[in-house]
């Protein structure tokens, strides 16, 4: 419980320095992920205004509050928004910047300058991001088709595409940061086999980032090129390939769905154990399934592709090979299920979020295995049932693990604990909006509803108002968080080191941690999540 | 089923209903995993939730239920695999009597030809009980040829062929989408298809049709075209006889072989000097920008038309036209 031991003055990582230099040129990884905590949060908060525009929009079948072309900005900028300059660094370099040293026992990540650096990336390209939005945005729709994208839209493409390049050098070097860190700079003892789960899982995300990004990089690059200078890369009309360009998009593409939800999974399995104060069920199953997944998620892109006109059978070996990077998710979900079995559950915030993710996620992955069976993918792809389909995936599922880590995680960053009942409330509020929102939208996919859809046949449109209901109830669970982040910074009660009884070498440092983390390098002598070493907290659960 | 709030789209073609049943397959299966995933949740939250003195158990794991809860999901992702391979299998694979529909897609409409002649634009006329092939390309950026009923969906793309087909069995109205995003209209790229009876779909083709078949209208552009100064319909033309290669695989200069279908000829057309038929020089002159994606798709109906009749000559045959 909040403890009167903790002197008042102890120095720690946030009361070392007041200045905004100390913030814009610190090299303390938790202050950097505080920067980048800000910065995304703006972003989240900009990709949803545009997709409650989005949701009003469809509130009628007729195009009634913004023009087409308007429309298809909001859901193209909403993506791209959401995806490059949210989900993608969200995890990592929010949570994983401020976790990833201290779970190793560091003091740092092995680069602090580039990690910084990789923040100001993520500015810069915010800032031209920015300004394409304001300067008349950009329809390509995130997946930046060609020709349309190099030939015939009007706005601002290679604006757009640039920012993202830039994104991407933010992504690679933190990924480079990461490998490197755990690498190199794991405390005595530290051995892979007792790598937090969530060190396991950025581990992963982060060779995803090294090798998947460049690609991403280059493909732009080409866009910006034939756009610019009338190369024939992928206009046919103009000697190239417009196949070729998805290729080369979903070969990262894909993947960055993983770098989306890997993250998410290894803070899931941070939080079930401490709340069934169990050992994870499967340890070494859960880690190597992240490793699986790394590399499966390499040769599934062309699923994306299925009616785009590649051949019969790359067809049927994408089908195919789809399949068996849905082994390693079904593993990690029974795993944490059978974690609870026989545990001491407790249901703060951090637990309810990790429980709706393993629901969401599960529904996610599910509906993925529709969208791989080639015969069903047909009717359905390009539909609001793949719209559904990757929003609970990367809402329900990324956006949920990346709330929940927030939660666990707070006490330790902030030093304080927010209001439990309002994070349990905002955590139902999340999980009804959000159903609400995107379950009417699988029926739609298979009633044949086509996304992107500025206008649609009147008989979509009680569906749609389910959907636009649940959006509006899904924005209120979002922005509660927010405020009461916010109000425990300065009224929350004072949290002590270790507020939930977790293990995990984060929780053996004061909170706020130190500048350097650690007083002195801990040396490790025991298997990860030893909850039956470590009481729960006092005898009460915190908050109540 | 309601007008206003639809649940299940209605089936109108022979491939529907095997995309439905395994579609409902799949519901079942996932419904079932779901139900179980978040039974055992709740049990174990409830019969393992934190009470005073008791304390949880701890478990390292099991491999057996690890290898069994790869092994299983693993079987059963190979039979929805099967079934879905299946299905798409058939989905991609026109039966050879079909008839052709040539479609050309543009920014923001769909226009139709029939193989008789008739165009249409956003708007698909076809008799019940006929396999209908479409022979899709676009004049501009990629679009997506999308009909519900039939649980068909293909795109068409710029500067190549791509095929569907689907057999209605239902007559009615249906809707036609564009799938793939196109620009400012894309949502207004819509049409329909009118699957009408064969007597009402015979009288339609009788009434309208004021232009020639489509062979006929690419039979009088080849000559327009000077194609027969090349190709004639014996072996003395500087191109290769284009009688009956409609549909056979053709040799190449470098060795490789080729099926002259759709995209072959276009080819042909178009970029002349891609694929050089063995045997000759790569002389013939590109006709890219002289033709439009009508003129082409009159064209290849014709070449095909004489893959049917052995006797129509790709040439000179008769009176010797303006050479
Ligand atoms: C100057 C002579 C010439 C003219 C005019 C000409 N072609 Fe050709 N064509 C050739 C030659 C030579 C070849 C074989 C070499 C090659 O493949 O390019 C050929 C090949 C073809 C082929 C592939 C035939 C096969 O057996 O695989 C098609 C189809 C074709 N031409 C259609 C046309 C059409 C349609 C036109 C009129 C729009 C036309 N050609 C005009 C000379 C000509
Ligand atoms: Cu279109």
């Amino acid at each position: 419980m909040a403890s009167t031991a903790i002197p008042v003055e102890r120095e720690h990582y946030l009361n070392t320095d007041y200045g905004i230099r100390s913030w814009l040129f610190t090299t303390d990884h938790k202050r950097i992920a505080l920067l980048y905590l800000v910065t995304i949060t703006v972003f989240f908060f900009i990709g949803g205004f545009f997709a409650l525009l989005i949701r009003l929009e469809l509130l009628t079948p007729a195009g009634d509050l913004v023009l087409a072309d308007t429309y298809n900005k909001l859901f193209t900028m909403h993506g791209q928004v959401m995806i490059f300059f949210f989900l993608i660094p969200s995890i990592p370099a929010v949570l994983g910047n401020f976790l990833v040293p201290m779970m190793v026992g560091a003091k740092d990540l092995a680069f602090p300058r580039i990690n910084l650096l990789s923040w100001y990336l993520l500015v810069a390209a915010g800032i031209v991001m920015l300004h394409t939005i304001i300067t008349g945005g950009v329809d390509s729709g995130w997946t930046f088709y060609t020709p349309f994208s190099t030939a015939f839209s009007n706005t601002k493409v290679i604006e757009a595409g640039l920012a993202i390049f830039i994104a991407g050098f933010s992504s690679i070097l933190t990924g480079l940061n990461f490998v490197v860190t755990i690498h190199r700079m794991r405390a005595p003892g530290l051995t892979w086999s007792r790598l937090p789960l969530f060190i396991w899982a950025h581990y992963a995300t982060s060779i995803i980032q090294l090798l998947g990004t460049p690609v991403l990089a280059i493909t732009l690059l080409l866009v910006v090129f034939e756009r610019a200078f009338h190369l024939g890369i992928f206009d046919p009309t103009r000697g190239g390939d417009p196949l070729l360009f998805q290729h080369l998009f979903w070969f990262y593409s894909h993947p960055a769905v993983y770098i989306m939800i890997l993250p998410a999974m290894g803070v899931v399995a941070e939080i079930i154990p401490c709340f069934s104060r169990k050992r994870i069920f499967g340890y070494s199953a859960v880690a190597m399934s992240s490793i699986a997944i790394a590399v499966f998620g390499f040769l599934v892109w062309a699923h994306h592709m299925f009616v785009a006109g590649i051949s019969l059978y790359s067809a049927m070996i994408f089908s195919i090979l789809s399949y068996l990077v849905a082994v390693p998710s079904a593993i990690k979900v029974f795993n944490w299920t059978a974690t609870m079995y026989k545990g001491s559950i407790h249901f703060d915030t951090p637990m309810l979020y990790a429980m709706g993710f393993i629901g969401l996620f599960t529904m996610g992955g599910l509906t993925g295995l529709f969208l791989a069976a080639l015969g069903i993918d047909v009717h359905v792809t390009d539909t609001y049932f793949v719209i559904a389909h990757f929003h609970y995936i990367m809402v329900g599922g990324a956006v949920m693990g990346y709330l929940g880590g927030l939660h666990f995680w707070w006490p330790k960053i902030s030093g304080r604990l927010y209001p439990e009942w309002l994070g349990k409330f905002a955590a139902l509020t999340v999980f009804l909006g959000f159903n609400l929102t995107f379950f009417p939208q699988f029926i739609l996919g298979y009633l044949g509803m086509p996304r992107r859809y500025w206008e649609y046949p009147p008989e979509f449109q009680v569906l749609n108002v389910l959907s636009t209901a649940g959006s509006t109830i899904l924005a209120v669970g979002y922005v509660l968080p927010m405020i009461y982040f916010l109000w425990s910074m300065r009224y929350g009660k004072i949290a002590d080191a270790n507020p939930w009884g977790a293990a995990g070498l984060e929780w053996k440092t004061a909170s706020p941690p130190p500048t350097d983390n650690f007083r002195e390098i801990p040396e490790v002598s025991w298997e990860a999540y030893n909850y039956d070493e470590i009481p729960a907290p006092a005898e009460v659960p915190v908050g109540r | 089923m309601f007008d206003n709030f639809p649940l299940w789209p209605v089936p109108a073609s022979s491939g529907a209903g095997n995309v439905d049943a395994l579609f409902i397959f799949l519901v079942l299966l996932a419904g079932f995993m779901c139900l179980a995933i978040f039974t055992l949740i709740v049990v174990f939250a409830v019969k393992f939730r934190y009470r005073r003195g008791h304390r949880a158990e701890q478990i390292e794991g099991s491999v057996p239920l690890e290898v069994t809860w790869s092994a299983v999901p693993l079987a059963i992702f190979m039979v929805i695999f099967v079934w879905g391979a299946v299905i798409f299998f058939r989905e991609r694979t026109p039966p050879r009597e079909a008839d052709a529909v040539y479609v050309v897609a543009k920014q923001w409409m769909w226009k139709l030809e029939h193989e008789q002649g008739q165009k249409e634009i956003n708007e698909l006329r076809v008799p019940v009980g006929r396999d209908i092939k479409l022979i899709m390309t676009s004049q501009d950026v990629i679009h997506s040829f999308y009909v519900p009923a039939f649980r068909i969906k293909q795109d068409v793309l710029p500067g190549r062929y791509t095929t569907a087909w689907f057999h209605a069995t239902r007559p009615g109205v249906y809707h036609l989408f564009c799938a793939e995003y196109c620009g400012t209209e894309h949502s207004g790229m819509i049409g329909q298809v009118v699957v009408l009876e064969p007597a009402q779909y015979e009288a339609w083709l009788a009434g309208g049709s004021t232009f020639g078949s489509l062979a006929a209208n690419g039979e009088s552009l080849f000559r327009q075209l000077g194609c027969p100064t090349c190709h004639r319909s014996d072996i003395q033309g500087r191109g290769p006889n284009l009688v009956g290669i409609f549909g056979k695989p053709v040799q190449l200069e470098d060795g490789r072989t080729v099926m002259a279908d759709e995209n072959y000829i276009r080819e042909s057309i178009l970029s002349p000097n891609a694929k050089i038929v063995s045997g000759f020089k790569p002389i013939m002159p590109t006709f890219q920008g002289l033709v439009d994606e009508d003129q082409v798709t009159a064209l290849i109906a014709y070449i095909k038309s004489l893959s049917r009749s052995p006797e129509g000559a790709a040439g000179p045959a008769k009176p010797a036209p303006g050479t």
